[in-house]
Order: structure tokens, then sequence, then C-alpha cells
């Protein structure tokens, strides 16, 4: 990692319960983030971050699982000239994954699940309940967790001193094959099991998704880099 | 930009509220786990046992458990009514393809489990099954997970969804004043930058309030 280079700015006082966002270093951020200089450290938004503590595991790992839900809810973007509606949730998935590592992906996608699971809201459509395993779409849900996991692993291996776009193109490669690997296979399953479709038609259902897959891949490896790059050690290996 | 159109100022999110409306019945007075329990083995049952007769039983004593549990007639026919017709189309497509008894086992069995699981979140608190989800959650302390941690995950969570939807607002009247607001890209990088350094602070305040030591 660059760590060597990164200094650390002492952590704004927060309000506890209610922690704004913290408003002094997010424009550095975003801006840096967008406009991407080429060259040199955006100065003081970086703050030098432990890989890992209980507190800031456990935040990461709430404010992910409610990512997930945020995305599940948040009607659908359209990209483009609407050509391609894209829901955002397993973007959200495989953001998680590729930004949290497998650990900490792993539980927030779980997390999201039980809460889900135990009746809140925040499945798509506004769904909840155990009802949803039960449905055809089962197989998908079952999927996440595994997904967000594999792409943790994936992206994990990518080196730190890779460039810009090596490193966006090497996160596309690690979601897709995620995707590809979990979320797909699962998802044909659960159609077999829950609407008893034949596997060619479960196949043929399931690849209606995958040109929209591409899309969300792409968005994720274009934000997770930007995220790697404002926060450089969150997913640093834990040691 | 020619067009703008001029939206309303969003209204704040009402919360996780659900389906749950309080009565004093016999589903209501059962614990989480028993309710959970009971469609956990409806489902298995169903899911083995394949005969149209069972499926159409089941059906049947479902709708009238959803019928005593004096559900809330809208919201419920609201909540049910995108999975209903899928599985109407899933039994169409069964029968065209299979004969009409495994349409009628497999869109039958869907809406019965579907129906059971709703009646359990109609009748059952937000509170009360996430405290059992928490009680659930005891054997894991074998491999290190403390069930009182994963009540504490479970509140900052839902405490940070309304943040972060009132974030999507910022973000993309953000990206709406730079005049980007079709680009993908300048809604989603500072929507996860934002939200990544929003855990960070969270994760700050626990730390200094020593309160995972």
């Amino acid at each position: 990692m660059t760590n060597s280079t990164v200094r650390t700015t002492p952590t704004p006082p927060l309000d506890g319960a209610d922690p704004a966002p913290t408003t002094s270093s997010s424009p550095v951020l975003v801006k840096g983030a967008v406009q991407q200089p080429e060259t040199g450290e955006p100065h003081a938004a970086r703050r030098e971050l432990t890989a890992s503590s209980p507190g800031r595991d456990i935040a990461l790992v709430s404010t992910f699982a409610a990512l997930v839900a945020v995305c599940a809810l948040l009607p659908a973007i359209t990209v483009g000239n609407g050509l391609v509606p894209i829901t955002l949730q397993t973007f959200a998935v495989l953001l998680t994954g590729a930004v949290l590592g497998w650990r900490r992906a792993g539980l927030a996608i779980l997390l999201y699940l039980a809460v889900g699971t135990a009746g809140v809201p925040i499945f798509s459509n506004g769904r909840s309940g155990p009802g949803v395993f039960a449905g055809p779409s089962t197989g998908y849900l079952v999927a996440f967790p595994l997904a967000a996991m594999l792409a943790g692993v994936l992206v994990s291996r990518i080196r730190a001193s890779v460039t810009r776009v090596r490193r966006t193109g090497l996160t596309f490669l690690g979601c897709f094959a995620a995707s590809l690997v979990t979320i797909h296979p699962l998802g044909i399953l659960g159609l077999m099991w829950r609407a008893d479709l034949s596997f060619t038609e479960a196949v043929v259902t399931d690849a209606v998704f995958l040109p929209g897959d591409i899309v969300k891949c792409l968005a994720v490896a274009v934000v997770a880099t930007a995220v790697v790059r404002a926060f450089p050690a969150l997913s640093a290996p834990k040691r | 930009m020619s067009e703008r159109r001029r939206r309303p100022s969003r209204p704040p999110w009402s919360g996780p509220l659900g389906l749950y409306s309080p009565h004093a019945t016999w589903l209501h007075a059962l614990s989480p786990g028993d309710k959970l329990g009971a469609v956990a083995a409806a489902s298995i049952a169903l899911t083995f046992v394949h005969d149209p007769r069972l499926a159409v039983g089941a059906l049947t004593v479902s709708l009238l458990v959803l019928a005593s549990a004096r559900v809330p007639a809208r919201a419920t026919v609201r909540a049910l009514a995108p999975i209903m017709i899928a599985a109407v189309g899933i039994g169409l497509y069964q029968w065209w393809s299979q004969g009409w008894e495994m349409a009628v086992v497999t869109s039958g069995t869907l809406a019965t489990l579907v129906v059971l699981a709703t009646v359990v979140t109609a009748t059952t608190r937000t509170d009360r099954m996430l405290d059992a989800l928490v009680r659930l959650a005891g054997p894991l302390r074998r491999i290190g997970l403390d069930p009182e941690v994963l009540a504490l995950a479970v509140a900052l969570m839902l405490r940070t969804i309304p943040a972060l939807i009132e974030l999507v607002g910022e973000v993309r009247d953000a990206a709406r004043a730079r005049g980007l607001d079709r680009d993908p890209r300048a809604l989603l990088v500072p929507f996860a930058l934002r939200t990544v350094a929003r855990a960070q602070a969270t994760g700050d305040a626990l730390t200094a309030r020593g309160i995972l030591d």
C-alpha cells in the first residue's frame, strides 16, 4: 500500500449516536475522486486508517448492510438514454465485497439478509420476511453473501502498486467472475426449485440479467477503485 | 437542460414500519420463534410433498390464518399483489408446459408460503423479531460472535438506512448542480465515498466511547 506518504490528520469531532457525514472532508474527497488528479496525493482528505479495529469493522459492516438495503429500495436508475434500467442491489453487494474484503463483506450481506428476514422491509420492492426465501428469487438472495465474499477474495489479490486503469479492469474481472460463479448458478437453481422451470428455461430467464450485470460490474470497478484510492488502508490486508 | 422538472422536496422516509398491524389475536400472542418455525415446517413439507390437493388445502388454510390475523386489507393486498401475479404467471406457464397438476402445486406452494410469511410479518413487532434474531444468534458466541455486537450492528444499520437515503438526495442535488445528473459516475462515486467516510466516523465514535472494549 502507499501508506508511507500518507499523513494522519486529526479525527474531526464526532457526535456519537448520530454521526453526520464528515462535511469537512467529504467535498475534498468527492472532488478528488471525480476529477482524478493524476499525480500527487489528494492531500488533507486522506486519513491513515488502521485496517481493522472492532469499532470500525462494526461500523463498516452495518453501513454497508444499510447500503445494500438502500440500493434495493431505490427505484431503478436508468443509464444512457434510458435503455438499460438497472437496480443497484447487485451493484451494492459486489461493491461491498470489493471494498470491505471477504470477511466483513460476508458479514455485511448476512446482516442485511438477517434483518430483512426478521421483517424490516428492505428487500427489493419493499418486501420483507422469510417469504422472499420461498419465492423464485431465493437463489439470488442466497448467492449474495457468497458473491460478495468471492469478489472480496479476488479484488484483495490485486496488488496495491497497479495503475488506476489496471485496477479498474482487474476489479471488473473479479466482480464479474464472482457474479458468474455464484449469483447466476444459484439464481438458476432457485428458479428451477421454486418456479419449477427446466434447466434450459431457467438459464434463458437468468440470461436476461447478464447485460445489466456487465454494466453493474463496470460501475463497481470504477467506484471501488475510487474508494480504494481515497481510503487506501480500507482494503489493506489485515495482519 | 432545457426542460427541468421542479420536484417537490422529498418527503422524509417513513422508516421501517413494514406491515405490522397491532391487534390482539392468537397469532400476535405466539412467539416470533414459534411462528418462524411453523413457516419453516410448512415450507419443508410443501417442498417435498408434491400433491395438488395438499397445495390447495395449504393455500386455503393459509388464507384462513391470514383472515384471522385481522390484517389491514389494503396494505396486505399491496404487499401480496406482485408475488401473487408472479405465482399466477408461473402457474399458467407450468400448465402449458407440464400440465395442471404441476401448475397447481407450484403456484399453490408459492402463494401459501408467501401468505404465511406475510402473516408472520403482520403479526410480529419488528423489535420483537429482532430480539428473537439476537437470541437465536446466542450459539454463535462459540465462533466468536457476541449477540450484543449483533444487536449493536442491527441498530446501527437501521439508523444508517434513512441517513443514506438522505445522502442519495444530497449527492443527486450536487450532481444536478454541476449538470451531471445523468452521469452515473458523478452519482455513484461521491455516494460511495461519503458512505465510507460516514462509516469511519461512526467507527471512530464507537472506538472513542470504548463501546466494543
